[in-house]
């Protein structure tokens, strides 16, 4: 055969992988299957700014009444969008036998699915918190909210998608999920759900709203650190 | 093939395997080992339980009894230097339909240890992909696709494979090339577990048959 450099591979040395380098490979790879499946980041997208935007039509237009409500509708429609786009976090991956590699990868698995959900956040979450001062404008809230509620946003869903993360692992084996994944994931967000509101609330009241923005920063620091560990164990169980 | 010293140890043995699977006894009492430079193939009608030993061997099914040893110590206890040493290929084959080959295998190669592209293009050329380094896994043929996992073995330098009816959809080309690339694996010292309904002309060859005693 060709191959010259064919060295025995029982005396060859151990392979020299990094933890480093397999993460940031997953990392790329999951940003560029996003890329090349454009559908999967646009549908949570668009139906993001469908659901804010009937809320002027169905409810009030008028600013008074908008105002009040206006966090509280941008955080349920991000909500609703990272269930959406939660879905087909594992899917594909587990359908080809991706997944199965991972597990079987020497690097450590929490690692790798960090990196997973690092792309994904980048893909679903980061646009959404894009154009939310635009919807919350629509929204009539007013110019005092909106670094309140970016940073909220900024804190918050990552939480919420590694939340999801664990659930969508637990659930990835099943034929039809359905609604399951939402059964799970939605009261888990819900302590998230309340900080990001009040947080903005607070700011609309003149009040500081550090206080819940510092909540939702601890809740962020135990979701990075505790989640993948949990999201890892729960494929192992998955693909038993 | 020249007269090679036996290693002091087998490099994976299997001690009173078994496993039942939704009520049903699949095997049990499998005992087989596996020295450096051998090819056993495991047999068994549908249902016999071929990919479920498989799986419990790599680790990714822990419904059993029975004890796993890798160079002469429980895997259980040292699964990251085992997996390090170990290359899968399942039914499901691991190739991303979205992706090229090209950016399916620079992923499995950082998972495992480092491969430049030009090591990725030439191992795609010789698994008769050359040409095709840049276009969509789906626009491929299934056996081209199962050819884009079968140049993951060229790449990775792994002492053990285990593959899961890898012949599947390949053609006569394919066949008389996988098996040259398991002779050749088993003649630099490694290790091959493989299930195929297909009749294997290796020299040396192993069989496992499983289900014999139902």
């Amino acid at each position: 055969m060709r191959r010259g450099e064919a060295s025995p591979p029982l005396s060859s040395s151990r392979p020299g992988a990094s933890a480093g380098a397999a993460f940031l490979a997953t990392l790329k790879r999951d940003l560029l299957i996003s890329l090349k499946r454009r559908n999967d980041i646009l549908n949570p997208f668009m139906f993001f700014i469908i659901v804010v935007s009937l809320f002027p039509i169905g409810i009030s237009p008028e600013s008074a009444m908008l105002r009040q409500i206006a966090a509280g509708v941008v955080w349920i429609a991000v909500l609703l969008a990272s269930m959406l786009s939660m879905d087909n976090l594992y899917r594909a991956d587990y359908e080809d036998g991706s997944l199965e590699q991972l597990l079987l990868s020497s690097q450590p698995l929490y690692l790798l699915v960090f990196a997973k959900n690092i792309a994904h956040w980048l893909v679903s979450g980061l646009p959404v918190i894009v154009v939310s001062p635009l919807l919350a404008y629509m929204l009539a809230l007013p110019a005092a909210g909106y670094p309140t509620l970016v940073a909220s946003l900024l804190l918050g869903t990552p939480v919420v998608g590694l939340l999801g993360s664990i659930a969508v692992a637990l659930t990835v084996g099943l034929g039809s999920r359905g609604l399951i994944l939402a059964v799970i994931t939605v009261p888990m967000s819900v302590p998230v759900l309340i900080f990001g509101t009040l947080a903005v609330q607070n700011a609309l009241a003149g009040a500081s709203p550090l206080g819940y923005l510092a909540l939702l920063g601890a809740m962020l620091a135990a979701a990075v650190s505790l989640a993948p560990v949990a999201t890892a164990a729960a494929l192992r169980i998955s693909l038993n | 093939m020249t007269a090679r010293s036996r290693p002091a140890q087998p490099l994976l043995e299997v001690r009173a395997l078994g496993c039942e699977r939704g009520g049903r006894l699949l095997f049990r009492d499998l005992e087989f080992s596996l020295e450096a430079g051998q090819v056993l193939q495991v047999r068994g009608g549908n249902g016999s339980g071929k990919t479920t030993l498989l799986r419990i061997i790599c680790g990714l099914n822990d419904g059993y009894t029975g004890e796993l040893r890798w160079r002469g110590a429980a895997i259980a206890g040292r699964r990251d230097e085992f997996h390090a040493e170990l290359l899968y290929l399942g039914h499901r084959v691991a190739v991303n339909r979205v992706l090229t080959p090209l950016e399916n295998l620079r992923w499995s190669c950082r998972l495992r240890g480092r491969a430049g592209d030009g090591r990725i293009r030439s191992a795609l050329a010789e698994m008769g992909l050359g040409g095709y380094e840049d276009s969509p896994c789906h626009a491929l043929s299934a056996g081209q696709y199962q050819r884009v996992a079968l140049a993951g073995l060229l790449l990775a330098k792994a002492g053990l494979w285990v593959l899961d009816e890898p012949f599947t959809t390949l053609d006569t080309g394919g066949v008389a090339l996988l098996e040259q690339l398991v002779a050749e694996h088993a003649e630099n010292g490694g290790a091959v577990l493989i299930t195929t309904h297909h009749r294997l002309s290796l020299p040396g060859l192993r069989a496992l048959t499983l289900g014999v005693s139902r």
